[in-house]
This record gives C-alpha cells, structure tokens and sequence, in this order.
C-alpha cells in the first residue's frame, strides 16, 4: 500500500520535515538565547520564569492547537493575516510547544558550564553578551541534544497541528495526521507503515546532524 | 545555515500566508470523506472549474463553527435543524440540496439484541436498550450524532445505562470503538462500507425512511466576512447541481453498492 502511495507518501512526509524543522529553528533562535540569559543574569523573576519554563514543558498540544486556533481563527484577533489552516500555523503552534523544551534542556547544561566559566569570564571583564555567546558555542553538543528533543517532540505531535493545520490533501496533511486519519478509517496496516515511516524519519534526522556536528569524535571537546 | 535556514523559513512563512486564487476552503462531515466520493469529486471539479477544493475534515457541529468565524468558504453538512438555525442566523446564504444517503445500524453479528428482526428504526433502538447490549454513540455534536439523539427521542427509552457509549469521536474512530467493544452503533452507510477494521461487526438494520440523511451544501455569507470567495462557491455550487455531479455522485459505488442519490433541484 505505501508503495503504490509513492509521490503523495513523500510528499506528505517532506511536509512534516520542513514544518518541524522550520519550527525547530525559529525555536531554537528564541529558545538558546534564553536559557543563556537565564544561566548568565541575575535578576529578580529569575528562578520563578525557570520553574515557570520547566512546566510548560508539559504543556499539552491540544490546547496550544486551541489557542493558536482562537487567534488564528478569522473572528480571532489575528484573523486578517488568514493563517489558519495554513503549514504557518502548524509551525506557530510547534514553536510554543517546543520553546519551553529546548530552553529547558539547555539551560540545565548551560548552567553547568556556567559554573565552571563564571570565574574566568568574570575576570576577563567580558559583556554579557560575549558571555552568552561563549556559553552558546562552547555549549553548543549539549544545544544539539536540547534541539534533538525540541525536533521529537515537534515531529511526533498531532494534536495541536491537527486543529490549526486542518489536516487538508496535500497542503497541512503530515506524517502524524495523517495517521490518525488512516486509524480513522480502520485502515490499520496503511496507519502503521506511515507511523514506521516517520519512526525512521526521526532516526535518520537524528543521525544525520550528529554525523554533521561530529558528537562521537573523541578528539574534539 | 543559520543564514540559509531562516531565509527558508522566512520564504515559507509568506509563501504560504497568501491563498491563490483559485483556491477555497471547505468544511465537510468526516462521513462524507470517509466515504471516498471526495476522491472522485475533487478532481474532476478541479479539471472542470480550475477551483481547488481544500477540504476540512470535521464534524457538522465543527463545520458550522468553522463557517460562523469565516473560516472556510462553504460547508457541506448534513443536520437539517442546525443548517436551518446557520442560514436563520445569516451566517450562510442559502442552502442547497446535493445528494442523500442513508444510516444504518452496526452490531455483533451474533445481535443479542436482535435488531435484525426489527420493523423499525425506534424498536431496534429499544431493543438495544432494553437487552442492555453495549452501544456507542459519536458523542461529538456532529450530524450522524444528532440523528441518532432524534432518533432516541422518538423511543420509550427516559435514560442511557452504562451500556451507552459516547465516544466523542469521528466516525471512523467510534467504528473501531464498536469494533473493539463488539457493540452496536449507527453509522452512515458510506463509512460502514468503507471501514477496513469490521472484525465482527454486522451490517443488521437499515431501510427505514427515518434514516435518509440529506447533505446539504451552505455558502458561508460574503456579507459577514469580505475574504470569502463568493464567487468560487456559486462556481462550485453550479458544479455540484450539475448533470456531470448527478453521475459521478449515482455512479459512485463500493463492493457494487451505490452510495449515493443525487437530489438536488
């Protein structure tokens, strides 16, 4: 059955990809920056949007699909930019799903590094914003996991996309919606051949940026 | 590749803000999709109109909310009272019959109620009520969901036992349920017919008149929202009633069974 759905099948999956992966950069870009300025500044709120940002890593899709929905929604506040049921409100609602994942993660091993950097750094009279940015780079394998995380849970999530996204034929149908599609349908045998479909998709995603950022070689860091 | 990747994302995310012309949005029952006419349709109305039809798979009660906050172009539902109070509260213009099809009621083959002998929609009813056999019910507010609450109405039975299910689910995903618990449900014929897990359900009661299930289409009113494509739905509306939807809809058959009766005036 997938493979007489060849040229849809890749479609379908090429769509998950470049939502996922389109959210988790501009996740990433929100997500690095703040869990470095949590682990560099000091500042009064400081452990209360920590404690805040390990919650929302729980935070359910389908009520971030809800929200995005309401503002998206043509009667929303939002309404006029006519985004929903678009692949931009899948990666909206992605972005507020794995922020709080990637900025989590990262500020765990940020911190660490801090603890060691903080004397050195000090004395050297670095800006802050030299500080975040050594933390980033000299951090940056940990990062890589934070993004890995963020990039699994974006790719596996169903319930907030299928609301903004609409599950529409060839436009907001990826790999997860359309899953719960076929299970719909009973069509069990064509739901698990594309639920292992998006498995190996992770895995080779996966794999792909570890072999790019070189983790397992021993001579580097 | 930071550079390149937000210069992908920033593409995308104007890339896909604007809607082509040719194209509309329109809200349809998940038993209409899962009947696979969609499949047949789409295409030639594309070919034949150059208009793209994004379909929204939800239930009618979705279908019509999405309608109300404009954001679909058209609706194709099939819950007479709830299209009556959409086009009476001026969210739709009019309302347009296409085609009919029919419910039927799913059970255990062994029917411990014994619905088969039924004469009626409302004693099968009772008769699942009464053996206390398990049944599940959509539970979604969509139309299939609101026939089968009329069709309780109608029936001596005041309360629902445990053995009532609602699952709150898609047609599809209330058939597996049925499917998983061996109970009885109703469904509409297409979805039945179409349903790749029966296990050991049984197609056991259909025929009477109360279970004709008229689809309707509603084009959602310009007036109320500017952005809607008024004019690809009169297109698509003028499709729709035409002698080339007439076959496609009558010729449209699964297992050699027909599906669907064109009826539009």
């Amino acid at each position: 059955m997938v493979v007489t759905l060849d040229a849809e099948l890749l479609d379908i999956a090429l769509r998950s990809l470049r939502v996922t992966l389109t959210a988790l950069v501009i996740a990433c870009a929100i997500a690095l920056p703040l869990a470095a300025m949590l682990a560099v500044r000091r500042y009064r709120w400081r452990r209360a949007t920590i404690a805040v940002l390990n919650a929302l890593m729980g935070l359910p899709p389908v009520v971030v699909g809800l929200i995005v929905y309401i503002l998206l929604s043509r009667s929303g506040p939002l309404g006029a930019l006519g985004l929903l049921f678009t692949p931009t409100a899948m990666i909206i609602a992605q972005v507020i799903i794995i922020v709080p994942l990637i900025a989590s993660i990262a500020h765990q091993s940020l911190r660490d590094l801090w603890a060691e950097y903080h004397d050195l750094l000090i004395s050297m009279n670095v800006t802050q914003s030299q500080k975040v940015r050594t933390l980033l780079w000299d951090a940056r394998r940990a990062l890589l996991t934070a993004a890995l995380a963020g990039f699994g849970r974006g790719i596996g999530e169903v319930g907030a996309i299928m609301i903004v996204g609409g599950n529409i034929d060839n436009v907001t149908r990826v790999l997860t919606t359309a899953i719960a599609l076929e299970t719909g349908k009973g069509q069990f045998a064509l739901a698990l051949a594309l639920g292992f479909i998006l498995i190996a998709l992770a895995i080779s995603v996966n794999l792909i940026i570890h072999w790019m950022g070189q983790t397992e070689q021993e001579s580097r860091w | 590749m930071i550079r390149f990747l937000s210069v992908w994302a920033f593409a995308l995310l104007v890339g896909s803000a604007a809607m082509a012309d040719s194209q509309m949005r329109m809200a349809v029952t998940t038993s209409f999709h899962n009947s696979g006419l969609a499949d047949v349709l789409l295409p030639e109305i594309q070919a034949d109109t150059g208009i793209e039809v994004q379909l929204l798979i939800v239930g009618t009660g979705q279908a019509l909310k999405l309608g109300e906050a404009g954001d679909v172009d058209a609706i194709l539902v099939h819950s007479r009272t709830a299209e009556d109070a959409f086009i009476a509260a001026g969210f739709g213009t009019h309302r347009r019959e296409i085609m009919y099809n029919d419910f039927v009621f799913i059970g255990p083959s062994s029917d411990p109620a014994g619905i088969a002998q039924a004469q009626t929609a409302t004693a099968a009813l009772e008769g699942i009520a009464q053996s206390g056999a398990t049944f599940v019910s959509r539970g979604d507010d969509s139309g299939t969901h609101k026939k089968e609450l009329s069709l309780w109405a109608q029936t001596d039975v005041s309360a629902f036992g445990p053995w009532y299910n609602a699952a709150g689910a898609g047609m599809g995903a209330a058939l597996n349920i049925a499917s998983g618990l061996d109970a009885y449900i109703m469904s509409d014929r297409a979805s039945w017919l179409n349903f790749g897990n029966k296990g050991n359900l049984d197609l056991l009661f259909a025929g009477d008149p109360v279970l004709f299930n008229q689809y309707a289409y509603l084009p959602v009113n310009p007036a109320l929202h500017d952005h809607v494509k008024a004019d690809l739905t009169a297109q698509l509306e003028t499709w729709l009633t035409s002698q080339k939807a007439a076959d496609l809809i009558n010729g449209y058959t699964i297992d050699g069974e027909g599906l669907f009766v064109f009826n539009a005036q």
